[in-house]
């Protein structure tokens, strides 16, 4: 069997999968683990968003990829250099926990909801439709995207791994 | 992130000093608790790029049992203590005389008694701290997560998340090679924290 080559997303990062690779991010808490996918092209991308909104941004050059606002528009550029068209782009996405819901409900503990509520945000304003959703609750999730299927599988510590 | 990127060499020495003496008051702590000695790494201070925070408990996927408590007060921060989940039911089998089994379940029970034992080791860790530094600093009620590392550590880089893609870590590791009972801790000082504690230490103007 043909190894299949994975790639990686860090944390406040994103990346593009082609030719049948997968392309995956680990451990998202309150992050959200966006991905965007092309069926007929067969070209996957993924974006690890830290957090809901640039306008809190306290540094004058910040990275794109950290901010659900300006990840989405970033990772489309990205997946049209590779051939994608944004018409066809279909989204799934996984994350937004709440790790310790015992810890009450001021703003900055509900920020994998904010997040959540972002990145939907944006994908409506864009005209993506989200066709796959894991979200909340008050675990860590894994998540990995086949380029070639489409399929995202969610991992976590106690329900396994999920299909979107 | 400009102001962590201008930490002075010395700072960064105060910083491991202000580890040093919290996590040295929170390891007399368990040794009371345990009646028997807990080892201490010297702690490491570092500027961690969030990518590789996780790395520093074993990776993003790590299970860990993970501990966390908010500073609160004038100098407020993040704290974790950081257990292997194996080490951890080991703890409870000695600390609070509970019959455990060395599996990943956790009974309610288990996880309110080491949610108690964070606090007391956080609570000795601060109040350390607030003797040297004169600053008024509470932990938070301590919240218990079973789960993967890089979801647990990220939650508390948050602060960082709006000033730059890195954060200070002081982290030290108690160590007790007959038993296994390591844990790590991590304190993660609000970007902005910083300035009060070196003020309250008396090695910046303010």
């Amino acid at each position: 069997m043909i190894q299949q080559n994975v790639v990686k997303v860090g944390m406040a990062d994103l990346n593009v999968a082609t030719r049948g690779e997968c392309i995956r991010t680990s451990g998202l808490g309150s992050c959200v683990g966006l991905t965007l996918y092309d069926p007929d092209r067969k070209v996957a991308g993924m974006a690890h968003v830290m957090l809901p909104d640039s306008a809190i941004a306290r540094e004058e050059t910040f990275n794109r990829a950290k901010y659900a606002d300006t990840a989405l528009p970033l990772l489309i550029e990205e997946l049209e250099k590779a051939g994608a068209k944004i018409g066809r782009l279909l989204a799934k996405m996984a994350g937004g926990s709440q790790m310790f819901a015992s810890l009450g409900k001021s703003d900055s503990l509900r920020i994998g909801p904010r997040n959540v509520e972002s990145c939907m945000q944006m994908l409506d304003r864009y005209g993506i439709p989200l066709i796959g959703e894991d979200t909340g609750g008050s675990h860590g999730r894994t998540i990995e995207l086949d380029s070639e299927t489409g399929i995202l599988y969610v991992r976590s510590v106690q329900q396994g791994t999920k299909e979107l | 992130m400009s102001s962590l990127h201008r930490l002075e060499e010395f700072e960064l020495d105060v910083l491991k000093e202000v580890g040093n003496i919290g996590s040295g008051n929170a390891a007399t702590a368990l040794s009371t608790l345990l009646d028997k000695p807990v080892d201490m790494a010297v702690p490491k201070v570092s500027v961690v790029p969030f990518e590789e925070v996780a790395e520093r408990v074993g990776g993003a996927e790590e299970l860990v049992m993970a501990v966390f408590l908010r500073v609160e007060g004038e100098a407020p921060g993040n704290l974790f203590y950081i257990m292997h989940p194996v080490a951890a039911k080991r703890l409870l089998g000695r600390l609070a005389a509970m019959e455990v089994e060395e599996d990943l379940e956790y009974s309610e029970m288990e996880l309110s008694a080491l949610s108690e034992i964070g606090n007391i080791l956080a609570g000795s860790y601060l109040s350390s701290l607030a003797d040297l530094t004169g600053l008024g600093l509470s932990p938070s009620v301590p919240a218990v997560a079973l789960d993967m590392a890089g979801a647990v550590l990220s939650y508390g880089l948050m602060q960082y998340g709006e000033m730059g893609d890195a954060a200070l870590l002081i982290e030290t590791k108690f160590l007790d090679a007959g038993e296994q009972l390591d844990g790590q801790f991590f304190l993660i000082p609000d970007p902005d924290s910083f300035a009060i504690l070196f003020q309250a230490l008396g090695v910046r103007e303010s």
